[in-house]
């Protein structure tokens, strides 16, 4: 494997569709639940709930994906630990925006047969974890991939929407990397055990509030963000 | 999605895949023609779109793409105008950053276009517009075959000096709402002095679509685009 690879996959630049997200970012600065980097109602409790719940599922699937768990069985299992029908559409735009960057940057078998199988996208952890294969990375990668976007997509989105200070942010997720590694490994144990024992093994931690939330910012009439 | 890396094509563009600007479809046939229409805010794209749409529904097939800042204004102005029926207009979401979707990450576009072909297609051309951005706002050439930039006479005639990206290199520059020249006091000699030297050869149209078939210059050029695509 190579380094530079994972920085390529995981740089906030790599053209995949996700500036148009905000990971529920925008929703809760609405409702008030973001108001600041830190405190009570600050970006980084708002990311350290997101990073163990849907992060860590998240991380799990990319995980086992990268491992060579069944990419079709993973979809199913996204499906089933996302209860927000919005936030599964978003998953599966950003699925299908991650294959084609994924696919022009490392073309693979496993990627093509995926579109395939999902041609308005697969859940964008699944593609991930391939697109990380494609790539020559492993488990550990994906997940880190997964992990940090899940935090520094609201991150930036709370920059636009706040205009928060952005090195206030940006140092929100350095804060937050020590609670990233151990998300990681979570994640990568419980890819391994999908591999033996199939997807029940996966987590299905889920943050009520952001799936409702979800649920009530894509039916707003003027928004930021898709989601 | 169209990324087979089996597929015969035969002009596609280098790379693995042809991602973007392949010129073919799955199926081997030719894609529709896809033009970008950019510029500052409130200049007229808009508005040029319908106009276009209502010159060239007739003869072509027809969709459009747009990129709205925050809300769905543009899509619904032309859902309202009824220039296209609703199923032909596609609105992207650009998390408040068009000139992101339109050049820099633009796989939100490309499924739009292509889910559009799949769906009312076959097409003979797609206009995208951006939403009004800055004066660098450029298409990237993996999203559109060609680019008019749009701006007007009342958002100051110093524009075409400025210059800047679009200005500059769009295939087409469009000096809108000449009817207003008068009003706000914009040189329209001096802008079209200005174009052709910012511009080196390239063409630049003067249009007011307040006045009966104002875009027919424009419905031109674009007729002269397809002609050099089907060629
Ligand atoms: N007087 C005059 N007004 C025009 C002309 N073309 C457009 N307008 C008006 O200018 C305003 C803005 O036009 P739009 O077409 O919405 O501009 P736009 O570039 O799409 O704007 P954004 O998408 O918001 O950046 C509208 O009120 C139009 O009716 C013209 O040739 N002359
Ligand atoms: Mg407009």
């Amino acid at each position: 494997m190579t380094r530079a690879a994972l920085l390529v996959l995981a740089d906030g630049r790599f053209p995949a569709g996700g500036h148009a997200h905000s990971g529920g970012a925008e929703a809760a600065v609405k409702a008030g639940r973001i108001t600041g980097a830190s405190g009570a109602a600050g970006l980084e409790e708002f990311c350290q709930g997101r990073l163990h719940t849907a992060g860590l599922v998240s991380a799990g699937l990319a995980a086992a994906a990268a491992l060579g768990a069944d990419p079709v069985e993973l979809d199913g299992a996204a499906d089933a630990r996302t209860p927000s029908a919005a936030l599964r559409v978003a998953a599966r735009k950003l699925g299908r925006q991650l294959m084609r960057a994924a696919r022009a940057t490392w073309p693979s078998g496993e990627l093509d047969a995926l579109a395939r199988e999902f041609p308005k996208g697969a859940h964008q952890p699944v593609v991930l974890g391939l697109a990380a294969r494609a790539a020559g990375l492993g488990a550990e990668d994906a997940a880190y991939c997964s992990v940090y976007e899940c935090v520094s997509g609201p991150a930036t989105a709370t920059v636009r929407l706040l205009s928060l200070d952005p090195f206030e942010a940006t140092g929100v997720l350095a804060r937050l990397a020590p609670e990233m590694d151990v998300v990681v490994r979570r994640a990568v144990e419980a890819g391994r055990r999908c591999v033996d024992e199939g997807v029940d093994a996966l987590p299905a931690g889920s943050a009520p509030l952001l799936e409702i939330s979800a649920e009530v910012h894509a039916g707003w009439p003027v928004r930021l963000f898709a989601s | 999605m169209h990324l087979d890396h089996t597929h015969p094509h035969t002009d596609r563009h280098d790379g693995p895949s042809g991602v973007s600007a392949d010129a073919h479809r799955p199926d081997g046939t030719r894609r529709a023609l896809r033009i970008g229409l950019g510029g500052p805010v409130g200049s007229g794209k808009t508005a040029t779109v319908a106009a276009l749409c209502r010159a060239l529904r007739a003869e072509l097939s027809l969709a459009v793409v747009t990129n709205d800042i925050y809300t769905r204004e543009d899509a619904d102005f032309l859902l309202r105008e009824a220039v296209l029926p609703a199923e032909r207009i596609t609105a992207v979401e650009t998390g408040a950053c068009p000139h992101t979707a339109i050049r820099d990450d633009i796989s939100a576009n490309l499924e739009a276009v292509e889910d559009l072909e799949d769906e009312v297609g076959p097409l003979d051309l797609v206009l995208v517009e951006s939403g009004g951005d800055n004066l660098t706002a450029t298409f990237s050439r993996g999203l559109v075959d060609a680019q008019i930039f749009v701006i007007d006479v009342a958002g100051g005639d110093d524009i075409p000096r400025k210059g800047g990206p679009g200005v500059t290199t769009a295939d087409l520059l469009v000096v809108n709402k000449t009817d207003l020249a008068p009003h706000v006091g914009s040189d329209l000699a001096r802008m079209a002095a200005d174009a052709k030297a910012q511009r080196a050869g390239l063409p630049v149209v003067f249009q007011s679509l307040r006045s009966e078939d104002g875009v027919s210059a424009v419905a031109a050029w674009v007729r002269g685009q397809l002609a050099a695509w089907t060629a």
